[in-house]
């Protein structure tokens, strides 16, 4: 599903984000993407989605080398990519269900079929009943089972997500979790950028650990 | 994953036989995707028109500034176009007006007359007398007690040589030298002159319009530019989220070419308003000099042809200066 093969990163004016960095993620795993801030984890979700390039080494998804993809098909490989952000990237122009539409009406569904798999993630998000109100009158925990929705929407084979408990208190983070965990079931590969040692230990899930742009870690926490 | 529903496999299942599957949900699919496409486009076009209206005054500002823009090119191919079926009108036996010497006899005159009429142009040759002309004169210039009190007469008899239709501009110029050499000749006046004027006029002023058009085209195509990047900026937002979930450039530059396609239209729209305006003032005047001239020539407008055109320039105008100026800031909103 991904694959890095000593990757390495380095920003015009030298600043190397990342070095050396090699994990492979398999279809329908699950894993934790951890490290303290400045370590790595959204430059390497951004390697993963083309925001930003590799400039050494490899980055495969699904077997295609991201280097040899054109700006042309950068849409198209994000299309295959689920993202859920910190703070939601939710449009308060529109409404919620709009908002989820959003990667249907990108892709070309017809009205009808766009308006069957926006109402089947809103469901999975419990949020069936709020998808003619306004994102901006929904909580904090609400607005980001908006983003989650948006993210699986047009089942993409991969989920990324950046902090997406960052602002959320634990019990809400826990039933994000479990909805992420429900995917991962599913056979989608999720990777979660996280900060929250508790709350990946509590998953039991791989962990992915960045210390100064290069990989320390790579295994299931041990119980504290 | 991707498995079809349940409910579109059992409506093939009833259909279809099983080989035939595969490509009938092939079909559904492409279908589908068409359906969408043409989706985004009737929701892209409503959308713009919808921004459109939200803010009418500023969109009425830009829909002037390109209204009068289109509206005064325009108006100058109208005058000129008039003053072509002016020209047209005219019915093209170009006349010579031969004036004698005045102490002329009227046996050189009467000679004079029959060299004329024998020239292989001459279509018929008319003679006005002194008194003739002054009757005329008086006539029509209602100076009569002015001109009653002059001692004599001071018109010169002339010979009115009407040539035939087709004479040339080379013949033209042979002809004269030719009656100029004639001793009782004072003076020749060819009326063909200003016609030729009046076409070379016509010439320049369709070249100044079309100039001038370019240029105003130019204006416009600046003018939405410029609004589209502004509304690029004030949806820089939205712009990087498609761009996250997949919208390709094509599917962001959309609703821009929309808005820039009505604006266009939109402008369009009023320069014909504009036009009408201008040429209900105009046409007072027209007419009383049209009457002054007893003709019955009126002011043409564009015509609904003309106005269809008007239009279409102005929406594709409006289209390439959106596409402009999305090809020139979209490509700076990436996702950081």
């Amino acid at each position: 599903m991904i694959r890095f093969d000593q990757v390495s990163k380095r920003y015009p004016g030298g600043y190397e984000a990342l070095t050396g960095v090699s994990f492979e993620l398999a279809r329908g795993e699950m894993a934790f993407l951890t490290g303290p801030s400045g370590a790595g984890k959204s430059t390497l979700l951004k390697l993963i989605m083309l925001m930003e390039r590799a400039t050494q080494g490899q980055v495969l998804i699904n077997n295609k080398n991201l280097g040899r993809l054109s700006r042309r098909q950068i849409p198209y490989l994000r299309r295959q990519i689920g993202v859920v952000f910190q703070n939601h990237q939710l449009l308060f122009d529109r409404s919620v269900y709009d908002n989820v539409a959003l990667p249907l009406v990108i892709e070309g569904y017809s009205p009808r079929e766009a308006a069957r798999r926006v109402r089947a993630a809103l469901d999975k998000v419990g949020l069936l009943s709020k998808e003619k109100l306004n994102p901006i009158t929904l909580s904090g925990g609400e607005q980001q089972r908006v983003g989650i929705a948006r993210a699986v929407v047009n089942k993409p084979a991969l989920l990324l997500a950046d902090e997406p408990t960052g602002n959320l208190d634990p019990e809400l983070s826990a039933e994000i979790m479990t909805l992420f965990q429900q995917f991962s079931d599913v056979g989608v590969g999720v990777l979660i950028a996280s900060h929250d040692i508790a709350l990946i230990r509590a998953m039991k899930r791989r962990v992915l650990g960045l210390k100064d742009g290069r990989l320390v870690f790579d295994g299931v926490l041990p119980d504290a | 994953m991707l498995k079809p529903t349940g409910q579109s496999t059992s409506k093939i299942a009833r259909n279809r036989s099983q080989e035939d599957r595969g490509a009938v949900s092939r079909r559904t699919v492409f279908s589908d995707r068409l359906k969408g496409y043409w989706a985004h486009h009737k929701h892209s076009a409503k959308d713009s028109w919808g921004r459109l209206l939200a803010e009418p005054l500023h969109s009425l500002v830009t829909g002037l500034v390109i209204a009068v823009a289109l509206a005064l090119p325009a108006l100058l191919f109208v005058c000129v176009d008039n003053l072509q079926v002016l020209g047209e009108r005219w019915d093209g036996s170009p006349q010579v007006s031969v004036f004698v010497n005045p102490r002329a006899k009227p046996i050189v005159i009467e000679k004079l007359q029959a060299q004329l009429e024998a020239l292989p142009a001459t279509k018929s040759v008319e003679y006005v007398s002194p008194e003739a002309a002054l009757e005329e004169f008086e006539v029509q210039s209602q100076l009569g007690n002015a001109l009653r009190s002059l001692e004599s007469n001071p018109l010169p008899p002339a010979l009115i040589l009407t040539l035939s239709r087709d004479v040339e501009a080379e013949a033209l110029s042979g002809l004269q030298q030719t009656l100029d050499g004639m001793s009782a000749v004072d003076d020749v006046v060819f009326d063909q002159a200003w016609v030729q004027r009046l076409q070379e006029m016509l010439r320049l002023g369709e070249t100044l319009s079309i100039g001038l058009g370019l240029l105003l085209a130019l204006g416009v195509v600046l003018v939405i530019g410029n609004t589209i990047r502004l509304a690029i900026e004030s949806r820089r937002e939205e712009i990087v989220v498609i761009k996250l979930v997949g919208g390709t450039n094509a599917f962001v530059r959309r609703p821009f070419l929309y808005t820039g396609v009505w604006y266009g239209l939109g402008g369009g729209v009023l320069a014909l308003g504009l036009l009408f305006i201008g040429l209900q003032f105009m046409s007072g005047p027209a007419d009383s000099l049209a009457e002054l001239y007893g003709s019955n020539f009126t002011l043409q407008g564009l015509g609904f042809g003309g106005g269809l055109v008007l239009l279409l320039i102005a929406a594709v105008v409006g289209w390439l200066g959106s596409w402009l100026a999305v090809g020139r800031h979209l490509g700076d909103i990436e996702p950081s």
